[in-house]
């Protein structure tokens, strides 16, 4: 190791879901981008059908998590991960198991919409395919299903074969959330979904997610604070590649114990 | 006292003043370069399309290379230059394009890549005529023939490393959160760069593939020694074809008048085909961009 832990000392307060509501556990997570660690022991426990929210400071590491969870830092060679991330009853971790399967069953959204250049219908069919083959009149039920879930059916239905980058950056994102769910996955990431979104498309991808819960479990990197206390179930406070403070939202953004969090959330930094 | 009695002291116009000349000189000299480059490009054109089109009618279009003193036209070199202009196009895209995913996609930062992006480079450069020479030992003498096949091949290896480039360069302008998209829906690499990847880099490609096409439309060094030329029409790939750089070398040289105006000919329909196919690439970039 070439870099000392930092914050050694900070006490940190766990106060987790039942161990029988969750669908994602994180234990003891290290993750490395080259020679330097970004993540320290990270627990993490994501409960089922709830909404998990991550916040700190720029750098502190909540978009490596989340990008551990569904393997996309693979892509990247020298990015890499010790721990154990159990998932469905196995590590994720474990350099063996199927990536394209994995990804099948958490989506990503990510912080800029990411449309494909083809159309709207191609947006979401597109991810189907990868994963069976399924007729045309399924698909079509399929595709607008994942529309009206995703509170974009209603301004896209008349123009389902033009192209998806003609949308505005609210419905492309929206798009992309349709794109994510349509594959049925048991949980959808989202790193910082509304940063590049105003205010009321914001609002809109929030009402979308808050409906999404029914049937997903949702984890979502944010900066916004008030967005976090709206929509999450459970919030996690890292700082410097630690989690700090993790526990229900109802009071996280009322009487957080530690002195960091506290700070944070009142504004006295970050 | 005002303010103004003090402002000399840190004012000097005299400076000023040398400063402003020296500006309208650096003016006068940039303005003066361009004129002289663009009347060049003027009289060059000018004497192009003055002579090219008195050589031009319709036998231009619908007749072969004539004898000396006879009507002709160049329909046996322009159906050559297409035919191995195809070929060549066809075979430097497809390495091409692969050679150049390769480097944006998965060699990016190993050595290999490097070596191999620098001897493309080599390559892009490399003057025509070596070329020609590498392949009439390639595939002439070890055949014991001129051939249009091999003038393909030359005219290839002139536009591959230049559709290499454009390739790799136009996908590393895609943005590397759409690659991430596709794989967290859980395709793998290939897949998404087939289906989004190219598909978002159409527009460039096709810019490469013109602007490439227009590199090699013009080659004659390379078709000299591969080709031959050829004064009757043929579609016959193993057997010597006429193109038309050869062809207005040719007829340029030669002492008859007419196939002096032919050449003229010849010349102004390549000229043209050049400057519509860099216009179109232009667009296509410009449309892509745009987006």
């Amino acid at each position: 190791m070439t870099f000392e832990e930092p914050n050694r000392d900070i006490p940190t307060v766990m106060i987790p879901p039942p161990q029988g509501d969750r669908v994602i556990d994180v234990h003891n997570l290290d993750f490395f981008y080259g020679k330097n660690q970004a993540l320290w022991g990270i627990d993490l426990p994501v409960a089922r059908n709830k909404v998990t929210a991550l916040i700190g400071p720029s750098g502190c590491g909540k978009s490596t998590l989340l990008r551990t969870l569904n393997r996309i830092y693979d892509l990247y060679p020298g990015q890499t991960a010790s721990g154990e991330i159990m998932f469905d009853g196995e590590n994720i971790l474990d350099q063996a198991k199927n990536s394209e399967q994995l990804r099948a069953r958490i989506g990503m959204v990510f912080q800029r919409p990411t449309p494909f250049p083809m159309s709207i219908y191609d947006n979401i069919a597109f991810g189907v395919r990868l994963h069976r083959s399924v007729a045309r009149a399924e698909m079509d039920e399929i595709v607008e299903r994942s529309l009206v879930r995703a509170a974009l059916w209603d301004e896209v239905k008349d123009k389902l074969a033009t192209s998806g980058l003609g949308l505005s950056g609210g419905q492309q994102q929206r798009l992309c959330v349709a794109r994510g769910i349509a594959i049925n996955p048991d949980v959808l990431l989202l790193d910082e979904p509304a940063s590049a979104l105003d205010p009321l498309s914001t609002a809109k991808l929030e009402s979308t997610l808050m409906e999404l819960k029914d049937s997903l479990t949702i984890v979502i990197v944010t900066h916004n604070l008030q967005q976090a206390a709206r929509i999450s179930d459970y919030t996690g406070f890292m700082l410097l590649g630690k989690m700090i403070e993790f526990r229900p939202s109802s009071d996280a953004f009322v009487s957080p114990e530690t002195k960091q969090m506290q700070d944070y959330i009142t504004g006295r930094f970050g | 006292m005002t303010v103004t009695a003090s402002k000399p002291a840190n004012f000097d116009r005299r400076l000023h003043r040398r400063r402003k000349i020296y500006n309208y000189v650096f003016l006068a000299l940039t303005g003066i370069a361009t004129a002289i480059a663009l009347i060049a490009l003027a009289l060059i054109m000018e004497t192009l399309v003055v002579k090219g089109l008195a050589g031009m009618n319709i036998q231009v279009f619908t007749l072969s290379q004539p004898p000396p003193d006879m009507p002709g036209g160049l329909l046996n070199a322009i159906v050559g230059s297409l035919i191995m202009c195809a070929v060549g196009m066809v075979i430097a895209l497809f390495i091409g394009i692969l050679a150049g995913t390769w480097l944006a996609e998965y060699g990016d930062g190993t050595r290999l890549a490097t070596v191999v992006r620098f001897l493309n480079d080599i390559l892009i450069s490399a003057p025509s005529i070596l070329i020609g020479l590498f392949v009439y030992e390639l595939l002439v003498r070890p055949f014991q023939g001129f051939s249009a096949a091999a003038g393909a091949v030359a005219l290839a290896l002139l536009a591959m490393p230049v559709a290499t480039r454009a390739t790799e360069d136009i996908m590393r302008l895609q943005p590397y959160a759409l690659r991430e998209a596709g794989m967290a829906l859980g395709a793998n690499r290939g897949l998404v760069i087939r289906s989004i990847i190219w598909r978002a880099s159409t527009s460039g490609l096709m810019t490469g593939a013109l602007l490439s096409f227009a590199r090699i439309s013009g080659e004659t060094a390379p078709l000299l020694f591969t080709t031959l030329g050829n004064p009757f029409l043929s579609f016959r790939l193993n057997q010597p074809m006429a193109a038309l750089p050869t062809t207005i070398f040719q007829f340029a040289m030669s002492a008859y008048d007419d196939w002096q105006r032919l050449a003229w000919a010849g010349a102004l329909i390549i000229a043209v085909t050049v400057l519509t196919t860099n216009i179109l690439g232009r667009a296509l970039t410009r449309g892509s961009t745009q987006k």
